[in-house]
């Protein structure tokens, strides 16, 4: 008989996803599932869905979940959290949902230094409702609301949500990773981890905002849009961490 | 248990605390801030949580996710933050969680003013927010009554799993009156399964979600909440008939203006003119049963309220072609005056003569 060398994580159900071909979420999914069980935290744990790509994430992680209005999903976090400060409660978020409608709950939760983890998914688009420009949404890049490219005196510069958020005291975990190749995608777990600790210890708010592709909206094939993220997105957002309490290292 | 003489904000907090709330979540508005203060000041002695909110918005999001994790959750605000709250409130409705929220009126549109008010009837009972939904709309008229349903919302709340909304006015909350807090009649609640606290690894997920992206799911899922609003109709529907037996006209009102409505009654009866009063206590569901129990005395009903008519339309549906329906409506803060009140009735007496 074969060795068993890599098994799916029970953090995630069986439940086929309706994510694109080539589409990153499944990998931050992923992540994530694996980081509550190997934590051994995923049973005591409430997971915030938002509106967007990943409303049906309530479907997809094996633990208790909510499916939040768009862009509270840090409200509702805030909610259960002070209900149960015992457990562990994440929002997984995209960059529609948290950069654009979702500012002021996102900065509040931060500022209130809210004991839960936020993944933000950023793919520079709004991709469930077919390729709308988002806040995130690099100049010059062309979406549907943005046809002729998008004008930055027309619209501003794209938002960079974790350097604002980086600002706030309360916010005492803040990293931007990147899942374009296997070495980024095991930097994601580790900081997916770290905000996760940051949690647990009740040092204070954590976020991982994770550049992601969206290869249906950005009309690209899943390697090109890869590329496409590391060449134009990476030099825009750079990886790194922005904030880290001591205790919160885990590697 | 002895009376207190209290401000109908802070005897709201009180009531709330004694109903088992032990969290809320709001934003400063007035003629409301009362509430909050108290809560802050009150609730952590109990080992609830008090939280101040980045906006109305947030604060009712804030109740959704603690009400899915099980807790006895309120909010209060006045006319302009309660439409703030409305998309959370349609989505409370659709994913079925428990909640008390208090609106203590003042007059609109938009900003409008401070001064208290009625105008928030249309959103109150039709639903401010999207969608097929219903919840249930106490309407108190003293403080006393207030405390009553503020002890009791939060059963009733649990019991059908509906957002319950306690709809006051700017007179409710700033006026002192004597009250007593008693133990509201006891009910029989189902436990809180469905609730989001973890799976503790003993069953399966818990989803709570107002999203049905399968029509046949959706439609089934209304179908589910309107067999839920039939019970709650028949359960539920709360008014106060005062002399209506020999009554030539009824007035209809609710809250603050009922109060001045009784006095106009009274005064009309002193007079020679029979006078009654219908008054609302659940505005949803509206008490039309007590319409049906009107005798043959009666020749025409008017509707007293703080807007320029919004409850009428319910008064019209209830008389349904039987009686002729008047209004006297003061608005933007101004509250009826009994004298007019009772001008307005001989008025529309002689008109439908």
């Amino acid at each position: 008989m074969m060795p068993v060398v890599f098994e799916k994580t029970r953090g995630l159900t069986d439940k086929q996803t309706h994510y694109c071909p080539g589409c990153t979420h499944g990998i931050i999914h992923r992540l994530v599932g694996e980081v509550l069980e190997e934590m051994d935290v995923l049973d005591n744990t409430i997971g915030v869905a938002p509106v967007g790509c990943a409303a049906l994430a309530y479907d997809y992680f094996n633990c208790d979940m909510n499916l939040a209005a768009h862009g509270r999903a840090p409200a509702v976090a805030t909610g259960i959290k002070r209900v149960l400060p015992d457990r562990t409660v994440f929002a997984y978020q995209g960059d529609g949902d948290l950069a654009s409608i979702g500012t002021a709950e996102i900065v509040h939760a931060a500022h209130r230094g809210e004991k839960i983890t936020v993944i933000f998914v950023n793919n520079a688009i709004y991709g469930m409702t077919g390729g709308q420009m988002a806040p995130t949404t690099l100049i010059g890049q062309r979406t549907t609301t943005s046809p002729y490219g998008r004008d930055l005196s027309h619209t501003g510069n794209p938002i960079r949500v974790s350097e604002m958020l980086a600002t706030i005291d309360g916010a005492a975990f803040v990293e931007r990773v990147s899942v374009h190749n296997p070495q980024h995608v095991r930097k994601a777990k580790t900081a997916i981890r770290n905000a996760f600790v940051t949690q647990q210890k009740g040092l204070g708010f954590s976020i991982v905002e994770v550049l992601s592709t969206c290869p249906t909206n950005w009309g690209m094939t899943p390697i090109d849009s890869l590329t496409w993220l590391k060449a134009n997105m990476i030099p825009y957002y750079p990886l790194g961490n922005l904030r880290r309490p001591e205790e919160a290292n885990h590697e | 248990m002895e009376k207190v003489l209290m401000k109908g904000n802070e005897a709201i907090g009180a009531a709330a605390i004694r109903g088992g709330c032990a969290y809320f979540f709001g934003y400063p508005i007035t003629p409301q801030n009362e509430i909050p203060e108290y809560m802050s000041r009150e609730l952590p002695k109990v080992g609830g949580v008090f939280l101040q909110a980045e906006s109305e918005v947030a604060a009712i999001n804030m109740v959704y996710g603690a009400a899915g994790a099980g807790a006895r959750v309120m909010t209060s605000s006045s006319s302009p933050g309660i439409s703030l709250k409305q998309e959370g409130i349609s989505y409370i409705a659709g994913a079925e969680l428990p909640c008390v929220i208090v609106n203590m009126m003042r007059g609109g549109p938009g900003l409008g003013g401070i001064q208290p008010g009625q105008a928030d009837y249309f959103q109150a009972t039709r639903g401010g927010g999207n969608g097929d939904y219903r919840h249930i709309v106490y309407a108190p008229a003293s403080i006393q009554e207030t405390v009553d349903i503020m002890m009791e919302a939060f059963d009733t709340a649990d019991l059908y799993r509906v957002p319950v909304l306690v709809l006051g006015d700017g007179m409710i909350g700033q006026m002192m009156e004597p009250v007593e807090f008693r133990e509201p009649r006891k009910r029989s609640l189902p436990s809180k399964e469905w609730t989001t606290t973890g799976t503790g690894g003993s069953r399966s997920p818990n989803i709570i979600s107002s999203l049905r992206l399968d029509p046949v799911q959706l439609e089934e899922l209304n179908k589910r909440l309107h067999a839920k609003y039939a019970e709650i109709e028949k359960n539920e529907t709360r008014w106060e008939s005062y002399k209506t037996e020999d009554a030539e006209i009824v007035f209809v009102s609710y809250g603050t203006s009922s109060r001045i409505a009784r006095n106009a009654l009274e005064i009309l009866r002193a007079d020679g003119v029979k006078a009654g009063l219908i008054r609302p206590v659940t505005l949803w569901p509206f008490p039309f049963v007590a319409f049906d129990e009107l005798g043959t005395s009666v020749r025409a009903l008017m509707s007293v309220e703080m807007s320029m008519g919004q409850m009428v339309d319910d008064v019209r549906i209830a008389s349904n072609g039987r009686w002729p329906v008047g209004l006297h409506g003061r608005t933007g803060g101004m509250v009826p005056v009994q004298h007019d009140v009772v001008e307005a009735a001989r008025t529309f007496l002689r008109e439908v003569k």
